[in-house]
């Protein structure tokens, strides 16, 4: 431009001053400083990376496949809780787990991801905790940075430079107990180019549980540490229960679509021979590494501390098995999950016989045929014992039986073995006047304790009963029997009866 | 009243009251002895967890421990006699943000619950613990005396040959922290009579950051090292001692000033000065 003015030349010229000042200073401070700069730059550069909140996923889903073509900052939350869960029909357990489920939530990245992982420790926790994750690379898997006393919480930062599907858990010592009582869980880093598309992703965890009664004994369970070390668990689950894959919460499918499991195993003490019943894993990427390493297995070896990835099509609807091939863990410790598969028939791959008789026998699905008449057998059953008075009253004499067996594990401490109490401290609870008067409030005391003032046959008592963490059967079971013993006679109370007490309760 | 009558006063005062004050502490030991602490005859105590610079054994002199954990009740005595320790006026540095979470207000633990005062002092700082002690005329236990009078079992000083008493220490550890705390002294009492040493709460000790070892902060130890994962196995005396894993763990993954829901503390006094 022709008016290009004095002044404007003038700071043209500084301008390019400064410039070559600035270059020339700052040529030999790189040189010198090169390597503090490249470190500057990166961490910048990672400050600067956007910013994303993990989706985490409680089993048996995983979250869904990363879209995204760079690498983000991810912050991940995991809270850990200490609850009691069940393990089986009417067995409790103590469970410490990361995000109130066993296994813990299902975490999923992208190599290159910078990953802030903050881990919570809820104030109702007993203990304190951390977490290893073997996606981590540096010494403890983020165990040391991460240790964490009940109430508070802990945070730390690592780079996702690995691919794989790995496993987390706790690694405070005792380790063994915290792994144990299903301190574990899966962290997938996906590779950059993702994972091949799949229709369904499941994911699916084993644990061997060590716990004072047999499989099956009803209560709550307490950890058995010589069982532990003996490697002779009580139980041995998917996803931390017995129950966790069968009936309404079986895997789903479709005809014609292909499933991904991520098969994780949190141990601590067993391999698991994980296989389908009726499926061949069409890809099987080994010991969760990045590449499929063998194609057509039937059972793979899923190390304790360790994962698998398995890949197969469904061609054929039915219900399909998953199960821990060594068998006994399969049969009487709850190593059986479902995946339900709907869609037409191919009689051309199968026929329709079913092979697995034994697995399908005891632990039957709807689907088969001779399980559905078993259905309608035990419906039938169900109906001529509402409708027939003799056996409902033998109903009644099994539940005080087992109500016997809750009372002397859980309220026999207090109220003694013959329910006498201990007169001004400990009410009674033969002859009760108390306890009979209202079948209600005696389910409500149970559900949710009592303190304060009370009349019992014509004496006050003033303590505190705490509640009990007793399950709707078990609460049903144990009224009947302390209505029915030491002189007291009155109705049974059912499940029915507690489960709208506790909505009441819950409601209020 | 000239200079020397009110000197004489003074000094009579001042005699008076440090006579009644030697009585006092006299009898109240003895009282203390009687109703509210048991002595510990001393012993030899193998450490649970010894860093690589740590004597094998400790030996651990007699002294005097308090059969229950603090309570609610006796701390309320204590914040009312000492207003900075009311979670309103109590210094950020001593204790974090949830002290005494569960009071309804400064001088309210909730005493219209039944049993409240009676319930174990929790939600209190390492700070506090020592502050109530010093005001007792009492101070916290180190972790070598806690810990040597804790493995007592039911019927003698060592609990670990008591199937009964392993038993029940597991199973402690088996329950959920209740919603509401049990009052203190539900529970069998061990050897020496001290009741809740094990599953009501967990408790303070003055030296909990040193796992016994010199060192005063968590890192000089090499405890956070080496209580994780397999290594948590190497340094320790009894590997199959679970419940003293962890109160080592539960003591090394805290700090000074944290308030914790199921952490209290009881008080011990030396021997020597009590008689």
């Amino acid at each position: 431009m022709k008016t290009r003015t004095h002044s404007a030349r003038l700071r043209a010229a500084i301008s390019t001053f400064t410039w070559t000042a600035l270059i020339g200073i700052s040529i030999p401070l790189s040189v010198g400083l090169g390597q503090e700069f490249d470190n500057f730059f990166e961490v910048e550069a990672q400050k600067a990376l956007p910013e994303i909140k993990a989706v985490l996923s409680e089993p048996p889903f995983a979250p869904p496949p990363i879209e995204r073509d760079f690498a983000a900052r991810v912050v991940v939350e995991l809270e850990v809780i200490e609850k009691v869960m069940p393990i089986a029909d009417g067995v409790e357990y103590l469970f410490w787990t990361f995000g109130g489920s066993v296994p813990g939530k299902f975490i999923r990245v992208r190599t290159g991801d910078t990953v802030e992982f903050h881990l919570l420790n809820h104030p109702s926790s007993r203990m304190p905790h951390n977490i290893d994750l073997h996606a981590v690379t540096g010494p403890g898997g983020g165990a040391a940075s991460s240790f964490t006393a009940p109430g508070h919480s802990s945070q730390f930062t690592f780079k996702a430079l690995n691919p794989g599907l790995y496993v987390y858990h706790c690694a405070t010592a005792p380790v063994g107990l915290h792994v144990a009582n299903g301190m574990y869980g899966l962290i997938l880093v996906e590779p950059e180019e993702g994972l091949p598309v799949v229709d369904r992703e499941y994911y699916v965890m084993q644990g061997d549980f060590y716990t004072e009664g047999r499989f099956g004994e009803e209560g709550l369970q307490s950890f058995d540490q010589q069982k532990a070390e003996d490697e002779r668990p009580s139980y041995v689950v998917f996803n931390g229960s017995a129950n966790s894959l069968v009936g309404d919460k079986a895997l789903r499918a479709n005809v014609g679509e292909t499933v991904r499991l991520f098969v994780g195993n949190g141990g601590p003490n067993l391999i698991s021979s994980f296989h389908v019943i009726g499926e061949i894993f069409d890809r099987v990427y080994q010991e969760a590494g990045t590449t499929v390493n063998q194609q057509n297995v039937q059972t793979t070896l899923v190390p304790a501390g360790g994962a698998a990835m398995v890949e197969f099509s469904m061609n054929v609807p039915g219900t399909y098995i998953l199960v821990d091939h060594a068998l006994f863990r399969a049969f009487n410790k709850g190593a059986l999950g479902m995946l339900k598969v709907d869609g037409p028939e191919d009689l051309l791959v199968y026929s329709g016989k079913e092979v697995d008789a034994v697995y399908l026998g005891s632990q039957a699905s709807a689907s088969s045929d001779s399980a559905q008449k078993l259905l309608n057998l035990e419906q039938q059953v169900q109906d001529a014992i509402q409708s027939d008075p003799q056996i409902a009253s033998l109903t009644k004499e099994v539940q005080i039986e087992k109500g016997n067996r809750v009372y002397q594990q859980t309220c026999f401490a207090c109220h003694l073995p013959n329910g006498v109490g201990i007169e001004g401290v400990f009410p009674p609870l033969a002859k009760s006047d108390f306890l009979m008067a209202d079948k209600d409030r005696a389910i409500r005391v149970i559900l949710d304790g009592l303190s304060g003032e009370i009349q019992v046959n014509d004496k006050t008592y003033n303590g505190v009963m705490p509640s009990l963490v007793l399950n709707d059967e078990q609460i049903a079971n144990v009224l009947t029997y302390v209505r029915n013993s030491w002189g007291n006679a009155g109705d049974p109370v059912s499940v029915t009866d507690v489960s709208r007490v506790r909505a009441e309760s819950a409601n209020r | 009243m000239n200079n020397r009558q009110a000197w004489a006063v003074i000094l009579t005062v001042l005699s008076l009251f440090l006579a009644r004050q030697a009585v006092f502490t006299a009898s109240g030991s003895e009282e203390l002895l009687n109703h509210g602490m048991v002595l510990i005859p001393g012993g030899v105590y193998q450490p649970f967890f010894k860093g690589e610079n740590d004597a094998p054994q400790r030996e651990v002199h007699s002294y005097l421990l308090q059969k229950y954990p603090v309570t609610c009740g006796e701390y309320l005595e204590f914040v009312q006699a000492n207003p900075k320790w009311k979670r309103s006026k109590v210094i950020r540095l001593f204790a974090d943000e949830q002290y005494l979470a569960d009071w309804k207000n400064d001088e309210d633990p909730g005493i219209e619950t039944p049993g409240r005062l009676n319930q174990p002092v929790t939600w209190v700082s390492w700070f506090a613990a020592r502050a109530y002690a010093k005001w007792k005329g009492m101070r916290l236990p180190t972790s070598a005396e806690w810990e040597f009078a804790a493995q007592a079992g039911f019927d003698s000083v060592d609990g670990s040959g008591e199937p009964a008493f392993v038993r029940d220490l597991m199973r402690k550890y088996s329950l959920p922290l209740p919603e509401i705390f049990p009052q203190i002294g539900q529970e069998r009492p061990n050897f020496y009579g001290l009741h809740d040493m094990h599953g009501l709460v967990w408790e303070w000790t003055v030296d909990f950051n040193s796992a016994l070892a010199t060192g005063d902060v968590r890192n000089d130890t090499g405890i956070n090292r080496v209580l994780f994962c397999g290594a948590g196995a190497l340094g320790t005396v009894d590997r199959s001692n679970y419940a003293a894993y962890m109160r080592y763990g539960f003591r090394s993954s805290v700090k000074a000033s944290y308030t914790i829901r199921n952490l209290g503390f009881r008080c011990a006094k030396d021997c020597s000065k009590a008689r």
